[in-house]
């Protein structure tokens, strides 16, 4: 299976309103390495733009403490991703965690995933998974471990927002007081912080996105979708560029909708079947010798305005 | 009034049938999905199984002590839409018992994974 895809021409013909330009999505090949960068938009070269050329990584759905056949260590499978960032020839900037940190919000699983990630030695940035708020304060184990990493602290459930070098950086909390036959959810209190949040920056500022619940419908029958997630959109639409990092699903999948890229990660632990392609999203039996061919982590590439920026998706081996 | 600790002699006595049946399919342990304990009609059985509540819709009379197994590979919760009650997080393997002393119709759900919805009908016998 081919999972190597470059942006399509809708998505050419929006980055001509951009000051600031990302135009190459690479995939990692299953099993294989990160093929060449996709096409150069021309135009969009021509202009200039202040953001500073920095990398970032994503991981996600780490789920220390699951041990089952699929994976009997998930921290053994989290540590080699964390190895492969440590190894990176280009020094990340920092790594964003995108949500299922642990299995069941235990105390010993989130101090056991936070050993390890120390082990890149960079700041790291995080944002809530359904798994990780099942504690008795629903998240306020999270919220106390990880809020506190943000300049300023995180608001209300755990969403906060950052910039670095010109891009805007924006968490949101979507695993929250979800509701009956419902999908992930924001809810008004979220979306009124984020207008505001918005309200300031320049429609030339890049914009990332992090989430842990799809904020499109991947497949909303296995709850692969945020109820008010295209609330969130409307905000984000006067912007040139906007990245949606998202985890949840276990694999890799992307779609271009306008000026908005969305992208969901593997995960470290174990993965998940293509939507509808199963009896559930429950983990997904591969052979032992498979597993770390659907496991990985993501490398986000911004470089100057007019050059690509790069998603690329690494298999653990 | 909803309880969630049920002290009868016959709770008991099934209580216990339930413990020595999952002992017999502790034994065959290393498959995944765990032997269900014997359903009667005041101790019936839902199972949690490829994220499915099944049955997804039960009929018990009051009084009826209601067992959710979960055969999933991942944790689940049963929750009441009304909040009248709610599992902490259920692994694989586990289960969740909650006695309904009142009739009613309950619907509940996962709240980790919310399209997940049951409900249980408690009549008068």
């Amino acid at each position: 299976m081919a999972d190597n895809e470059t942006v399509n021409e809708g998505r050419r013909g929006a980055l001509k309103c951009m000051a600031w330009a990302g135009t190459g999505v690479v995939w990692g090949l299953a099993g294989g390495l990160p093929v060449g960068l996709g096409a150069l938009d021309a135009e969009a070269a021509t202009r200039a733009a202040p953001a500073t050329p920095f990398t970032f990584v994503q991981v996600s759905d780490s789920h220390i403490g699951f041990a089952k056949p699929v994976n009997p260590d998930a921290r053994a499978t989290f540590r080699e991703a964390v190895a492969k960032i440590r190894a990176l020839p280009d020094r990340p900037a920092f790594i964003v965690h995108t949500g299922d940190v642990s299995q069941l919000s235990k105390d010993q699983e989130f101090d056991d995933a936070d050993q390890i990630i120390k082990e890149a030695g960079l700041p790291v940035f995080h944002v809530p998974g359904e798994h990780d708020v099942l504690d008795d304060g629903a998240g306020k184990a999270f919220l106390a471990r990880y809020g506190k990493d943000v300049d300023g602290g995180a608001r209300g459930a755990g969403w906060y927002s950052f910039d670095h070098a010109g891009v805007h950086f924006v968490a949101l909390v979507n695993v929250l007081n979800l509701k009956a036959g419902g999908l992930g959810s924001l809810g008004t209190e979220q979306l009124a912080w984020l207008k505001a949040d918005l309200h300031a920056r320049s429609a030339s500022t890049p914009i990332v996105v992090l989430a842990h619940i799809p904020l499109w419908s991947v497949y909303p029958d296995w709850g692969w979708g945020t109820d008010d997630g295209a609330q969130a959109l409307k905000l984000l639409a006067r912007f040139g560029s906007v990245t949606v990092l998202n985890g949840h699903i276990h694999q890799v999948l992307q779609k271009v909708e306008g000026r908005v890229a969305f992208h969901t990660a593997r995960s470290t632990a174990f993965p998940q079947p293509a939507p509808g392609q199963g009896p559930s999203p429950g983990p997904m039996k591969v052979p032992a010798e498979q597993l770390r061919s659907v496991l990985g982590v993501r490398q986000v590439d911004f470089v100057r305005a007019g050059q690509a920026l790069a998603v690329i998706d690494t298999p653990l081996a | 009034m909803l309880q969630q600790a049920f002290a009868s002699p016959r709770a008991l006595a099934v209580a216990l049938a339930l413990v020595l049946g999952t002992g017999a399919g502790a034994g065959a342990a290393l498959a995944a999905i765990p032997a269900a304990p014997p359903a009667t009609a005041s101790a019936p059985v839902v199972t949690i199984g490829n994220f499915t509540f099944g049955p997804m819709t039960i009929t018990v009379p009051v009084g009826a002590r209601v067992t959710w197994v979960n055969a999933d590979d991942v944790p689940h919760t049963v929750v009441a839409v009304d909040n009248s009650f709610r599992s902490k997080p259920i692994d694989s393997d586990e289960r969740f018992t909650f006695t309904f002393a009142k009739p009613g119709v309950y619907s509940y759900f996962c709240s980790l994974h919310p399209r997940m919805v049951g409900k249980v009908i408690v009549k008068r016998p």
